[in-house]
């Protein structure tokens, strides 16, 4: 029987809650990754509504002219938001940009690579996610 | 299996107590892993660790527990506490400001017995990377006597010479908790520590090595192994610094 290896496995990688916001950033990244292109199929399907002609393609349209398309829309624009903004800090960090600078590590060894700079990122691209989508509810249920 | 014992009469009565519960399993013999109770009186000052020893002592020595320097070097006594990697030796009972304690074997290692960890891949994955200076020749035949640096050029890589292999970075890495094959960030940050000393020759050998689809490019730069390393390495840090590296951030 070969060894189990005691890995956390999905859940473990999934939980959120242990490893500060920068766990909490891999996790929306993932998300809204696996999200994004779960809309782009959708939304290659959804375009080829135009070869059924110009009622076809209205038909199809008006599903996001409902409360439900809306609300969907709005997510759809904060996983958008969220991860090219992040996505952009993320691109950074690996290219080594913004990690800090190796030293001699003293007591209590707070990491420099967990720094604020990364955080800021990480926290603006929740807020310009949130405004983005509360734009676009504006302006969806303002017509 | 549970059971509640205490060691109170041992003990001076201004100390406080905790709840210790100590999974145990051993693989040749149980479905699953248990916690056994413990009632453990402890100083300001106590470590996770003497409370396992004390349980051993007085309660139940089959408890099993690697550690071997108590004091954060030899790197042998990581494990969960309260559900997240720590060394025991390095983790006062006072600092988790909890009543209940929970002590399991690290994720991502297979279990030898209770809170016992086998490090055979940790150990293979270091080894993987060369983890020494590669050059062609050496400082007993050149006529230096040794290789010099300077204060700027240790500064460079002595925080990843830091390492202890306790391989906390690795229990908390999100990656390692999916993929068995990823070399993980203990050995990757030791990757850079030798690509960063400015005596070694072999960064195109190393950076060979963990170009590799099971390598570097799985880090996905979630931090968690440096929130956890007990010793300042920063992974992370290493990790991203190496990337720079191949992606040609960096020269
Ligand atoms: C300008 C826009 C975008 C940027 C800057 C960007 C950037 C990134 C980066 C840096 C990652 C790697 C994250 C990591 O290492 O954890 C990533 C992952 C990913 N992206 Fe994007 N991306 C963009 C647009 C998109 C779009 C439009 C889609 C969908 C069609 C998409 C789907 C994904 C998926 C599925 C992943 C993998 C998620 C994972 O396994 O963690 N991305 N993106
Ligand atoms: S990098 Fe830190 S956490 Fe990882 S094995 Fe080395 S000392 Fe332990
Ligand atoms: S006993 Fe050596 S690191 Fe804890």
């Amino acid at each position: 029987m070969p060894q189990d290896e005691h890995k956390e496995g999905i859940g473990g990688m999934m939980n959120p809650t242990r490893y500060g916001i920068e766990r909490v950033a891999y996790l929306l990244m993932r998300l809204s990754g696996l999200g994004l292109l779960a809309y782009f199929v959708a939304h290659i399907y959804e375009t080829s509504n135009i070869l059924r002609g110009q009622v076809g393609w209205n038909e199809f349209l008006e599903l996001t002219q409902t409360t439900e398309g809306h609300l969907f829309l709005a997510i759809v624009i904060a996983m958008c938001v969220f991860h090219t903004v992040n996505g952009i800090r993320v691109m950074l960090g690996h290219g080594g940009v913004g990690v800090g600078k190796p030293a001699r590590p003293d007591y209590p060894y707070d990491p420099a690579s967990q720094n604020y700079r990364h955080k800021i990122g990480i926290y603006s691209s929740i807020v310009l996610a949130a405004v983005a989508a509360m734009y676009g509810l504006a302006v969806m249920f303002g017509e | 299996m549970a059971q509640v014992s205490s060691t109170s009469n041992e003990q001076s009565s201004t100390a406080k107590s905790i709840t210790l519960k100590i999974s145990r399993y051993n693989p040749e013999h149980d479905e699953s892993s248990q916690f056994m109770e413990f009632n453990v009186k402890y100083e300001k000052w106590t470590t996770v660790l003497e409370a396992i020893l004390d349980v051993k002592k007085h309660f139940d020595h089959s408890v099993a527990v690697r550690y071997s320097c108590r004091q954060a070097t030899c790197g042998s006594c990581g494990m969960i506490i309260n559900g997240k990697p720590r060394l025991a030796c390095f983790t006062k009972i006072s600092e988790l400001d909890s009543d209940v304690v929970t002590v399991e074997p690290m994720n991502n290692f297979p279990v030898i017995r209770d809170l016992a960890v086998k490090f055979e891949k940790l150990f293979d994955s270091h080894q993987k990377i060369k983890p020494y200076l590669i050059r062609d020749d050496t400082e007993l035949v050149s006529d230096e006597k040794e290789f010099l640096q300077t204060p700027e050029e240790v500064e460079q890589y002595i925080q990843f010479a830091n390492c202890i292999k306790c391989g906390l970075c690795n229990s908390a890495c999100p990656t390692m908790a999916t993929d068995s094959s990823f070399v993980g960030p203990q050995a990757l940050a030791q990757a850079y520590r030798y690509v960063a000393d400015s005596r070694d020759k072999g960064k195109d050998s190393r950076l060979k090595i963990i170009d590799d689809s099971h390598g570097i490019w799985r880090c996905h730069f979630a931090g968690s192994c440096s929130q956890v390393c007990p010793k300042g390495v920063d992974p992370a840090m290493g990790i991203q610094l190496l990337r720079g590296y191949m992606l040609g951030f960096r020269s």
